[in-house]
């Protein structure tokens, strides 16, 4: 192996502010697309369980064509091929007036992406809570909408936190695939860093460490979730 | 939609049909590679050996938190400077495909032989099997078959993961279709049907994972 060590090119002034503005990035676009996830995710999730057919199976949908499509794709779909398909004014805006169109498409397809992915969480975290707990709302003659709101809900949420970690972890992966749609996230920084200095060993350890420490703090906040709202004694079927 | 042109993809299928066998090939390999290394690397962190364990463990936990494009441009970077020579970037991509789903295949296959009961190794121990002969013999074939649908399922999200080499421009489905849409200057149209020939092979992948649970479970 032939090759020019230089850590010290990762504190000069210039590439340094680039790891910084790309660790910006990657935080702004996972945290905002996990806002949109969680969101859509539940709403997905919940309408998976209800006993309405039109509803179930629109949700359905929702979560086969979201998983069974690379997110590459639509990001792709969401930056390139949307602006063409709606309305023209709207396509003109979104092509010339939108700010940051890197960034809003970016959150758009990770934040749905990864709400097809929380919706399978949610609806399993449902079906885990025991089918007596419903029926025993039925039978106090709650409505279904009661017996979501007392019942299925606040159990199933705290029984999901744990399988949720791991999402939390895979959207800040997801969102280096905006460099894809030219957004310079942290993955894009390093790279180019790379490019312009030769010192890809640098400049991919110096990436690879901040995401392990991202990765790690992620795992702590989760595992600090995880124990505030375990439910003391509950068993479910995973136990 | 009137503007729309899908023409373009008629005539330009036998050049995607290229990529796509470019993608299905990598990820037959992938998934080979990263079944076996993955495996190795399971039986290191249940070998009791601390510090085989420790290092299988960070291998794992390490490339289990990075992105794969950063993977991917790692490889790139690193292949040839360890090899001396430039290998083409079907093998680089290969190589970092191995290396990062056998993290992923590690921790199923792990789950895997746990599920195997204790029973069944002490068996082998008593009728005087060695280490290797019971893993050969008695628990990988039934760890291995446990785990089918969730072998499969990673294999689905491997094939998705594939049309990532389009940051290093290794010419599969995605790139192929990328390639087209630029110069034929359809974009709506190809990066469309590329959407639905990859929603048609992993749906068509998750209905069989479907039918292998149901069978398995009865």
């Amino acid at each position: 192996m032939d090759y020019n060590w230089n850590w010290s090119v990762l504190l000069e002034e210039q590439y340094l502010d680039w790891l910084i503005s790309g660790f910006g990035w990657t935080i702004a676009v996972a945290l905002s697309a996990w806002c949109i996830a969680i969101v859509i995710g539940a709403l997905v999730g919940v309408g998976r369980t209800v006993p309405n057919r039109l509803i179930s199976t629109l949700c359905t949908a929702y979560v086969e064509l979201f998983r069974n499509i690379p997110l590459l794709v639509q990001m792709f779909i969401w930056y390139f091929a949307v602006p063409e398909m709606v309305p023209e004014d709207m396509g003109r805006w979104m092509k010339r007036d939108m700010p940051n169109p890197e960034f809003v498409t970016a959150v758009v397809a990770l934040g749905l992406y990864t709400a097809s992915r929380i919706a399978e969480q949610v609806r399993a975290g449902i079906e885990t809570v025991p089918p007596g707990l419903s029926a025993a709302g039925k039978a106090h003659g709650l409505s279904l909408s009661q017996i979501y709101r007392y019942i299925l809900l606040p159990i199933s949420f705290r029984l999901i936190v744990p399988p949720l970690t791991s999402e939390f972890l895979t959207v800040f992966k997801n969102s280096s695939l905006a460099l894809t749609i030219g957004l310079l996230e942290l993955t894009a920084q390093s790279q180019q860093i790379a490019e312009y200095t030769f010192q890809g060993f640098e400049a991919f350890t110096a990436a690879t460490v901040i995401y392990v420490c991202i990765a790690l703090l992620a795992t702590v906040i989760m595992i600090l979730l995880e124990k505030y709202t375990r439910i003391p004694g509950y068993v479910g079927k995973e136990g | 939609m009137a503007d729309f042109d899908f023409n373009v993809v008629w005539s330009s299928l036998p050049f995607l049909w290229e990529g796509l066998q470019l993608s299905l090939w990598l990820t037959f390999l992938s998934i080979i590679g990263g079944i076996v290394l993955g495996t190795l690397l399971a039986l290191a962190r249940l070998s009791g050996i601390a510090p085989l364990a420790l290092l299988a463990a960070t291998y794992v936990n390490l490339l289990r938190s990075v992105p794969l494009i950063l993977v991917i441009f790692w490889f790139f970077f690193l292949v040839p400077l360890v090899i001396g020579r430039p290998i083409g970037s079907f093998y680089s991509a290969l190589i970092a495909f191995v290396m990062f789903e056998a993290a992923y295949y590690s921790e199923i296959m792990r789950a895997g032989i746990q599920s195997v009961r204790k029973g069944q190794v002490h068996a082998g121990q008593s009728t005087g099997l060695g280490y290797w002969q019971i893993q050969r013999y008695i628990v990988l074939p039934q760890a291995f078959r446990n785990m089918i649908p969730i072998l499969v399922t990673q294999g689905i999200i491997l094939f998705q993961d594939t049309s990532l080499v389009f940051v290093v421009s290794l010419r599969d489905f995605m790139t192929a279709s990328s390639i087209v849409a630029r110069t034929e200057g359809r974009l709506v149209e190809m990066y469309l049907f590329a959407a639905v020939v990859y929603f048609i092979i992993c749906f068509s992948g998750s209905m069989l994972v479907r039918s292998l649970k149901n069978r398995m479970a009865t």
